[in-house]
């Protein structure tokens, strides 16, 4: 049998998949948390909460209205997002212009909240959601086994990135949302509806946030807990990245999974800390983290 | 900080003492009947966390500085001060001692780090590193994982005084959260908790002054550690239980809450809000309920109730409380 370091070729590929896998969700959240900092400048606590709440719309679907998978992806970053353009303009609309640390504070009670009522109904254990039919099985690459639906999670979330980039880098509208995070006032002048590019970007994100809740929901269970286990990381993600950039909370949340996969491998104990690790390190070195700008 | 500023009402040094010696008086007067009409052991625990609260508060109410990991500190002085009373035998107080000291020691790390970023950065910074101490306890084997350290012995304080009466407890857990307010209320109003003050205010400015912020940040960091972790070796006693609980980020959630309802910047808020928080736990008919009527705390705080209730009070009588 193969190895690689000592470690044999099946499990240290497998564990790359994992890594993969974590970093396409890692890669997503992180980006709608930058993208919603950028603009809001309010840093969401609830976007694990939103995660959980997508994987539950999916649930739901499934269980009482028969639709699949593939009408959760749809319905549910549509039902998750528009939860969040009310709360924005109900209540963080409230906040702008004030100390960021209450648009934290307000989102962590509200994380409280839904994580909360989720609990009360299905206690922490979750509900499983099965594969769909489509993805079920997997191909056998000659060197490892691959499962179908895991290879369509890494290369969908990729398109959602790349997507979401290109949207922000290369598009009128993304120019209009990269103007109004350097001078809102100024652009309101130039006669572009700046609050509703702010209630659409809040509910972009969170839309995005949700997107993966529904496609993390076949692999881990449907739990209120998957979001708040989420949350933490990808804060320690988004800090190690810093949230300046679109790409590089890509490239920082893709390669913090691989990483984090990697680690499994060599040394396990550490899995569960290596990010929060390199967060440290990171802030050591270079404080306004590997793509931020210093403030 | 425009309203965490407006909650404070910086006044000069004696003025302010001679303005609150009638509140201190009369809170203690009130703790010292209180365990002879409410149950003492919910009366310990508020005052834990009325003191690690108002350790707390002296970040983001004096200084600006939103720290979400402060479990942490609850949490390792918990272990430290249950391990030592435990397992080495020590005395009590030795032990809570020893919890304090490795609180302030794990400040001092965490404060280096986390002192490098500002605002919102500090915030995740502080709940990320939290986050790190939480895995590293749970696969310690000296923590007892998820059963933690049970049965940890009350013991005797100085050898004289026998913890196991719940009186004697109590007033033992009275005195040190005396000795800690006094503690915060004298570092506040010294001379360093004005620079920290006009380090909130202006940071730049203090630095053309001559200040180093990062040294008073460091500083004011580890105190706060130190008390919280004072707190949380307490805690450990009078519980005889140190647990994942109190390195959880729900405790280090549940502190904000604490400190943002009863008044941020405010000297008596932290303590009133944690025995408001207590209290709600304590309600049965709650159970679950617990972590949505938080949560909903939280919103309407922030929304409509940013200086808390001690910050409205203080208002309406027009003086600092």
């Amino acid at each position: 049998m193969t190895t690689v370091f000592g470690i044999p070729v099946q499990a240290f590929l497998g564990q790359l998949l994992i890594g993969l896998i974590n970093g396409s969700f890692y890669a997503l959240l992180s980006l709608g948390l930058a993208i919603i900092f950028g603009l809001l400048n309010i840093v969401n606590f609830a976007h694990g909460a939103f995660y959980t709440t997508g994987a539950f719309v999916a649930w739901f679907l499934l269980q009482y209205a028969g639709i699949s998978y593939w009408g959760a992806l749809i319905i549910s970053p549509l039902v998750v997002g528009a939860l969040g353009m009310a709360i924005e303009r109900t209540m963080l609309k409230r906040l702008y212009g004030l100390d960021p640390l209450y648009g934290l504070l307000l989102t962590f009670g509200l994380a409280l909240i839904i994580q909360g009522l989720f609990l009360k109904q299905f206690g922490s254990s979750g509900e499983p959601y099965e594969i769909p039919d489509m993805f079920k099985g997997g191909v056998s690459l000659g060197f490892m086994f691959l499962p179908n639906y895991r290879a369509w999670v890494i290369g969908f979330s990729l398109i959602l990135c790349l997507t979401t980039w290109y949207t922000i880098e290369k598009t009128r509208l993304g120019s209009y949302l990269r103007a109004a995070t350097e001078n809102p006032t100024l652009v309101q002048a130039f006669g572009i509806n700046v609050p509703l590019l702010i209630t659409l970007t809040y509910g972009m994100g969170v839309a995005l946030a949700a997107l993966a809740g529904v496609m993390a929901a076949p692999i881990y269970r449907v739990s209120p807990l998957m979001g708040s286990d989420m949350i933490i990381v990808v804060f320690a993600v988004v800090v190690i990245g810093g949230m300046g950039s679109i790409m590089g909370s890509i490239v920082t949340g893709f390669s913090l999974g691989i990483i984090e996969g990697l680690t499994k491998v060599f040394y396990p104990e550490a899995s569960n800390v290596v990010i929060f690790v390199i967060m440290a390190l990171v802030l050591l070195v270079k404080s306004a983290g590997l793509f931020g700008r210093a403030q | 900080m425009t309203t965490v500023k407006a909650a404070t009402n910086a006044s000069p040094l004696a003025a302010s003492w001679r303005g609150q010696k009638i509140p201190i008086a009369g809170m203690l007067a009130v703790l010292i009947a209180a365990p002879f009409f409410v149950y003492p052991v919910v009366l310990m625990k508020a005052l834990c966390f009325a003191l690690f609260a108002c350790a707390f508060n002296l970040l983001i109410g004096y200084v600006g500085l939103l720290s979400f990991g402060h479990a942490l500190f609850l949490g390792s002085a918990g272990y430290a001060a249950a391990h030592a009373a435990k397992v080495w035998g020590w005395n009590p107080e030795f032990a809570i001692l020893f919890g304090t000291a490795f609180s302030a020691a794990i400040g001092a790390v965490v404060g280096a780090i986390a002192i490098r970023r500002q605002g919102i950065y500090f915030a995740m910074v502080t709940l990320a590193l939290a986050q790190m101490a939480y895995f590293f306890y749970l696969r310690a084997s000296f923590t007892g994982g998820e059963d933690g350290i049970q049965a940890v012995p009350r013991g005797r304080m100085f050898g004289l005084l026998d913890l196991r009466d719940t009186m004697t407890m109590y007033f033992v857990v009275l005195a040190i959260f005396t000795v800690g307010f006094l503690l915060i209320y004298r570092t506040i109003h010294s001379p360093f908790g004005q620079v920290l003050k006009g380090i909130r205010e202006n940071e730049p400015r203090a630095i053309s002054l001559g200040y180093k912020p990062d040294h008073y940040k460091m500083v004011v960091f580890v105190i706060s550690a130190a008390l919280s972790g004072l707190a949380g070796g307490t805690k450990a006693i009078v519980f005889q239980l140190a647990s994942l609980t109190d390195v959880d980020w729900r405790t280090s959630g549940e502190v904000i809450l604490m400190t943002l309802l009863g008044g941020m910047g405010t000297i008596f808020g932290p303590a009133v809000g944690a025995a408001v928080i207590v209290t709600l736990e304590t309600f049965p008919w709650l159970g679950a309920w617990v972590t949505v009527a938080e949560g909903l705390i939280f919103v309407v705080c922030v929304l409509t109730f940013r200086r808390g209730i001690v910050g409205e009070l203080s208002r309406w009588l027009k003086r600092p409380l």
